[in-house]
C-alpha cells in the first residue's frame, strides 16, 4: 500500500464485526433480514411475486410487521410488472416502497423498471431483484446488476445477510437523496444463508400520500425525454463520487502493485479464503458494495496505484466492464469462468493461480444425488400419467413450477419462460396445421399460479387465433414450489385477510374458451375420458381450444389432505419386476431397488393416495380403504 | 472456536429444521454463525445440503474437505457428500447398519416412538451426545423449548432425548 489514505480507502475492521454479544439479535435468513429491514426503515408498500430465491421476502415483511405494528400495504401481487407498477405509485405519493422478486421477474418488469429511472421517484423505491448464479432453482444465471446498468439504476451488492439489511437502508437513503429507483442484488447464497443479525424497531416516519401533479415528468411524452436522460445522467455522475459508496479496502502486506477487487457473496468467500492461504495471500483486497455506478474516485485510484488486477464477481462481468484497468485479470482474460456459480472451491483454484500458490489437491467435484420428484400423493402426477398414457404420441409444453417435474414421467417437452406454455401450444399447433390437417394432439399444462401470472394474455391471443390444443390447468390451490403463496382464487391476501376472490374458470370462459371441464386427477378414468373428450372437441368442426382444470390440493397441505380417502397399499406376489410403476409414474413411495426384484412400498412416504393402482400391468397394487 | 458442520438429506426429510436449531445453539452459547440452505425445486425429494459454520466466519459455504462434522440423513448422500468433510471429520449416519460411519437407525427409532418425521432429531441427539459438536445437549434443549410450536414440542423433545440416550449407550 502506498503511504497516502484516500478517502474511500477503509478500515479492515469494516467488516467482519461480530454482533454476538448484542441483545437484540436473531438468526435471520438473507431474504428475512431483508424484509425485516424494509419494514424497520419504514416501508409502507411492498410488493412481490414469489420465486426461488427471493420468495421469503415478502412473507418476512409481513411477520415483522405484524410484530412491531408497523402499518403497511405488503401484497403478493400476480406477477412483477404489476408488482412493481403498483409500489411504484405509491413512492410517486411519497412513500417508501419496495418490490422483490427472482431474476427472471426483472424480465417480466423490465417496462415498468426500465421507464422509473428516468422519471426518478420520491419517496424511497427499492426493487430487490435476487440473482441465482449456478443456477440452482432458475432458467437463467442472469445478473441484475448488468440489468441495473442497462436502467440506468444504481446497485447494491451484498455479501451477507447482515450487510442486505444494513443496505435496505442505504439504498432507501440513496434513492431519496437523488429521487432515483434503487436496485439490491442479492444471491442465492445471501438469501438462503442465515445470519445472527441485529433487530431495531422500526423508525417512526411521517408519511402520508401527496402525490403532486407534474405531467412532464409522470406523463412525460417523448419530448420531455432528453431532459430527463440528462439529469438521469448527471444523477449518476454525482453517485458515482458519493463517498459514501466508495469500495472498502481491507488492507494487504505484500505485493502492492496488485490487488483483488470483489464484490457480493464471491467477496465473503475471498476474504476468508485469503486469510487461510499463508502470507503469500495477504494483498490489498477492495470490496465493491455499490456494483453500479462504480465509484468515479476509485477507478481511477486503482488505475493509476496497481498493475495488476484480479475482479471476483457474480455473474458477469460489471465492475470488470467499468474499472476498464489494462492489467486487469477476469472473466474477459479468462482467469474466472464465464458461467456457473463462483464457489469457495472455485475461487480458492483462482487465487492460487493468480498469487502463484501450489495448486490444491484435486479434491473430487460434489456429485449431483438424487433428482427431485413431485411429492407421494400429488395430484400433477395423476394428471401427467393419464395424459401420456392417452396421446402417447402427443407434444406436452408445460410451465414453470412443481409440475415441471412432470417431465420425470416423460408428460413435459418444453419449459421456457412463464406463461409460455399456452403460446407455444398455439406455435405448434400452427406449425404443424401449415403443413396439413393432420397434427398431433397438443396438451399444454400450467399451474394456477402461473395461469394468472402471465397465462390468461397468452390464451385471449390462442383463442382469437383460431389455435386447437387441450390446455389442463393444474389447480392445486397454492403456488407450490415456492412456499406456499396463496393466488387470487384462494382468496387469502398476503397478510391473511380476505380478497375478493378471482375464479379460474370465469377467467377460462371470459378469454373466450367453449369447452371447459373441472375434473379431480385422482379419478384417473374420469379424467382419461376428459382428455379423449376434448381431443374429439378439438378436432371437431367448429372446435378450438379444449380446457380442462384439473383440480386437486397439494397434498403438502394438511386440509387438503385430511379431506381426501385415503387407503393402504400393498403389493402382492403378482409383481413381475417390470418397472412400469417406477419408470412410468415415478412415486418416491414405490421402490425398486437392487437387494429387491419385486417393487414395495416405503410407508414412511406412502400417503396412500391409491392412484398407482392404475399403473400396474399385472393389477399386483391393491389399495384397501381407510388408511388410519 | 470454529467449527464447520454439514448436514446432508433429501428434501423433506427436516435437514432445514436441523440447520436451524445448530444456527440458534450457536447464538445461545453468544457465538457467531452463518448457515447456507437448500431452497427450491431440490426440496422435493431431492437432494439437499446445509452449510453451518460456527465461528468468526465471513463466507456461507464449507470447502470440500473443510467440515469438522457431517449429519446425514440420508445414507445414500454419503457418497455425494462425504468430500465435504476434512480427514478425521466426523461423520453421523442415519441407517440401520454401521458400515465405516457411526451409525444410528434413526428412521426407525422415529417410527417406532410414533412419529416418522422427528428422526431427524434422534441423528441430532445422537452426534450431540458424541461430544465432538459445538454444542451440548442442553443447549439444544432450550433451543428446541424456544423455537418448537407448543403441539410440537413434546414430540421433538422426546425424539432428541432418545438419539442422545443412544448415543450415551452405544
Amino acid at each position: 500500500m502506498g503511504a497516502e489514505p484516500m478517502a474511500f480507502l477503509m478500515r479492515n475492521e469494516a467488516r467482519g464485526q461480530g454482533v454476538s454479544d448484542h441483545p437484540e439479535q436473531k438468526i435471520l435468513m438473507g431474504n428475512e433480514a431483508i424484509g425485516r429491514g424494509l419494514v424497520e426503515e419504514g416501508c409502507t408498500l411492498a410488493a412481490a411475486y414469489p420465486g426461488t430465491p427471493a420468495s421469503e421476502i415478502l412473507s418476512a415483511v409481513v411477520a415483522c410487521a405484524k410484530e412491531t405494528g408497523a402499518a403497511l400495504h405488503a401484497e403478493w401481487s400476480v406477477n412483477e410488472k404489476v408488482a412493481c407498477e403498483t409500489a411504484l405509485a405509491n413512492s410517486m405519493a411519497g412513500r417508501r416502497s419496495a418490490v422483490a422478486m427472482k431474476q427472471v421477474g426483472l424480465n417480466v418488469a423490465a417496462d415498468p423498471f426500465t421507464r422509473a429511472t428516468y422519471l426518478g421517484v420520491t419517496g424511497g423505491f427499492i426493487l430487490i431483484a435476487a440473482d441465482d448464479p449456478g443456477p440452482h432453482s432458475s432458467q437463467t444465471e442472469q445478473d441484475s446488476r448488468l440489468f441495473a446498468h442497462f436502467a440506468k439504476a444504481p446497485v447494491f451488492d451484498p455479501s451477507s445477510p447482515r450487510e442486505a439489511r444494513n443496505m435496505v437502508a442505504e439504498a432507501f437513503a440513496l434513492s431519496e437523496k437523488y429521487e432515483i429507483p434503487v436496485m439490491l442484488r442479492p444471491t442465492t447464497r445471501v438469501c438462503h444463508a442465515r445470519q445472527n443479525v441485529v433487530c431495531r424497531p422500526p423508525v417512526p416516519r411521517e408519511q402520508k400520500a401527496r402525490f403532486e401533479k407534474d405531467p412532464g415528468r409522470w406523463v412525460a411524452t417523448p419530448q420531455f425525454l432528453p431532459g430527463l436522460h440528462r439529469l438521469l445522467n448527471e444523477k449518476l455522475d454525482r453517485i458515482a463520487r458519493d463517498e459514501a459508496f466508495a469500495p472498502l479496502l481491507t488492507a494487504g502486506v505484500t505485493r502492492p502493485r496488485t490487488c483483488i477487487v470483489a464484490s457480493g457473496v464471491a467477496f465473503a468467500h475471498t476474504a476468508e479464503l485469503l486469510d487461510t492461504l499463508g502470507p503469500e495471500a495477504r494483498i490489498d483486497l477492495y470490496q465493491v458494495r455499490l456494483a453500479y455506478p462504480l465509484h468515479r474516485p476509485f477507478i481511477e485510484d486503482i488505475r493509476e496505484r496497481y498493475e495488476t488486477v484480479l475482479v471476483l464477481e457474480e455473474t458477469d462481468a460489471v465492475i470488470e466492464l467499468q474499472l476498464g484497468h489494462c492489467g486487469m485479470r477476469g472473466r474477459d482474460s479468462g482467469d474466472v469462468p464465464r458461467q456457473g456459480e463462483l464457489t469457495p472451491d472455485v475461487i480458492e483454484e483462482i487465487l492460487r493461480r493468480f498469487l502463484d500458490l501450489p495448486a490444491v489437491t484435486t479434491l473430487a467435484a460434489a456429485k449431483k444425488g438424487t433428482r427431485p420428484s413431485l411429492c407421494a400423493g400429488c395430484g400433477h402426477r395423476a394428471a401427467f400419467f393419464a395424459i401420456r398414457e392417452t396421446f402417447p404420441e402427443g407434444i406436452f409444453p408445460s410451465d414453470i413450477g412443481c409440475y415441471t417435474l412432470g417431465m420425470n414421467l416423460g408428460a413435459v417437452d418444453t419449459c421456457h419462460c412463464m406463461g409460455a406454455c399456452i403460446s407455444q401450444g398455439a406455435g405448434f399447433y400452427h406449425a404443424y396445421a401449415a403443413g396439413g390437417s393432420d397434427f398431433p394432439t397438443i396438451v399444454v399444462t400450467i399451474g394456477d399460479s402461473t395461469f394468472f401470472h402471465a397465462g390468461v394474455p397468452g390464451l385471449v391471443n390462442a383463442v382469437f387465433q383460431g389455435a386447437r390444443f387441450i390446455l389442463v390447468i393444474l389447480d392445486n390451490a397454492t403456488t407450490a414450489m415456492t412456499g406456499h403463496q396463496p393466488t387470487p382464487q384462494i382468496g387469502l391476501r398476503a397478510d391473511g385477510s380476505a380478497g375478493s376472490k378471482v375464479f379460474i374458470p370465469d377467467l377460462v370462459r371470459a378469454c373466450g374458451i367453449r369447452h371447459l371441464r373441472e375434473i379431480d386427477p385422482y379419478d384417473v378414468a374420469a379424467f382419461t375420458a376428459a382428455l379423449k373428450e376434448a381431443d374429439s372437441f378439438i378436432r371437431s368442426p367448429d372446435g378450438g381450444i379444449a380446457v380442462l382444470i384439473a383440480r386437486h390440493p397439494c397434498i403438502v397441505d394438511q386440509a387438503g389432505r385430511a379431506a381426501q380417502a385415503l387407503f393402504a397399499m400393498t403389493i402382492t406376489d403378482d409383481c413381475v419386476g417390470c418397472r412400469a410403476c417406477i419408470d412410468q409414474f415415478e412415486c418416491p413411495a414405490i421402490l425398486l431397488d437392487g437387494e429387491y426384484d419385486r417393487a414395495r412400498i416405503d410407508l414412511d412416504r406412502c400417503i396412500g393416495c391409491g392412484v398407482c393402482v392404475h399403473v400396474c400391468p399385472t393389477g399386483a397394487i391393491r389399495a384397501e380403504e381407510d388408511k388410519p | 472456536m470454529k467449527q464447520q458442520v454439514i448436514v446432508s438429506g433429501i428434501g423433506g426429510q427436516g435437514v432445514l429444521f436441523v440447520t436451524r436449531v445448530l444456527a440458534e445453539a450457536a447464538i445461545e452459547r453468544k457465538m457467531e454463525v452463518l448457515t447456507s440452505e437448500t431452497h427450491g425445486m431440490a426440496m422435493r425429494g431431492g437432494t439437499v445440503i446445509s452449510h453451518v459454520k460456527v465461528g468468526p466466519f465471513t463466507s456461507p459455504l464449507i470447502r470440500l474437505g473443510q467440515a469438522d462434522c457431517g449429519i446425514f440423513l440420508h445414507a445414500g448422500n454419503l457418497e455425494v457428500h462425504r468430500e465435504f468433510l476434512k480427514p478425521g471429520g466426523a461423520i453421523y449416519l442415519n441407517a440401520a447398519k454401521d458400515g465405516d460411519a457411526d451409525a444410528i437407525d434413526a428412521t426407525r427409532i422415529a417410527r417406532e416412538y410414533g412419529s416418522p418425521v422427528i428422526a431427524n432429531l434422534v441423528l441430532l441427539g445422537f452426534a450431540v451426545g458424541r461430544e465432538r459438536l459445538f454444542c451440548d445437549g442442553a443447549t439444544v434443549e432450550a433451543v428446541l423449548k424456544r423455537i418448537s410450536s407448543p403441539k410440537q414440542f413434546d414430540v421433538n423433545m422426546g425424539g432428541f432425548r432418545l438419539g442422545l440416550s443412544r448415543s450415551a449407550a452405544a
